[in-house]
């Protein structure tokens, strides 16, 4: 099937594209909180993307289905991975550079 | 009602990660989904409607797509700020309010925030969460309230 593989290579080089950014945005980014915005959240968009490029490759197999297992895993997973990073910085006493005029945490 | 739901849901798992319809595999599959479902219930005692929220099933079919699409806009938002060669990123930390009445609600609230570019909830207080936010424009999307209104009428589901 040729659009199923044309549809599957779109999914993977936008896929690819994201996690690149998303890596290039961790090396940009001043501090731990916004390479965390780069990093934790750009990486698992960038992956289902190339996820959901698989399936188009498996057709409707099981595969398919382990490969949706993995996604649903993935999008319930990394927030709580990213969310555990930012709390931990924060308690550690990690101040977050912040633009003017905008709300200085205060330690919980 | 949620013994049947959990029973229901380990057994399609197990059959769609096997693939395999031979006599032994079956029965093994049977009877791992009953021990899991009696240490679920007896033991950890957390087949309740935290451990188990198969009432929020129907609303999530709505909430979930209506997420993902909001995921794909910040998403390519983060990814033009990356990409700008003068990375105008204006972070700043706000408080928003949170309107759920049980964890679950308040849980998928705060997990909706860090999935969607450009916030990441920091810190869950009562009655309000600690969001970072890339830019400005991220913060004033989040503190107009429309994330914090869905999710509770998706939690609100009986």
């Amino acid at each position: 099937m040729l659009l199923f593989d044309l549809l599957s290579w779109g999914f993977i080089l936008a896929g690819g594209f994201f996690t690149i950014v998303g890596a290039f945005g961790l090396i940009r980014m001043p501090d731990i909180y916004t390479r965390l915005h780069a990093s934790g959240v750009l990486d698992p968009f960038g992956v289902t993307l190339i996820l959901i490029g698989f399936m188009f490759q498996a057709g409707l197999t099981l595969v398919t289905v382990k490969l949706v297992f993995i996604v649903i895993l993935l999008l319930f997973t990394s927030p709580v991975a990213c969310h555990a990073l930012a709390r931990a910085a924060l308690h550690h006493g990690i101040r977050p550079r912040l633009t003017d005029g905008s709300e200085t945490p205060s330690k919980p | 009602m949620r013994h049947v739901s959990l029973i229901l849901a380990l057994a399609a798992f197990w059959l769609l990660l096997s693939g395999f319809f031979k006599p032994f595999l079956l029965l093994a599959g049977l009877g791992s989904v009953l021990a899991v479902t009696w240490f679920t219930d007896r033991r950890m005692k957390v087949l309740d409607f935290e451990g188990h929220p198969v009432h929020l099933s129907v609303n999530a079919l709505t909430y979930w797509p209506w997420l993902l699409w909001e995921i794909v806009k910040a998403g390519w938002d983060v990814t033009k700020i990356i990409l700008h060669p003068r990375l105008p990123i204006s972070p700043c930390m706000i408080r928003v309010p949170t309107s759920q009445a049980t964890d679950v609600g308040r849980v998928i609230y705060a997990n909706s925030i860090t999935l969607t570019p450009g916030t990441i909830s920091v810190e869950l207080e009562s009655g309000s969460i600690l969001v970072h936010a890339l830019t400005q424009a991220g913060a004033d999307g989040l503190a107009t309230g429309d994330m914090d209104r869905r999710s509770t009428a998706f939690e609100a589901a009986r």
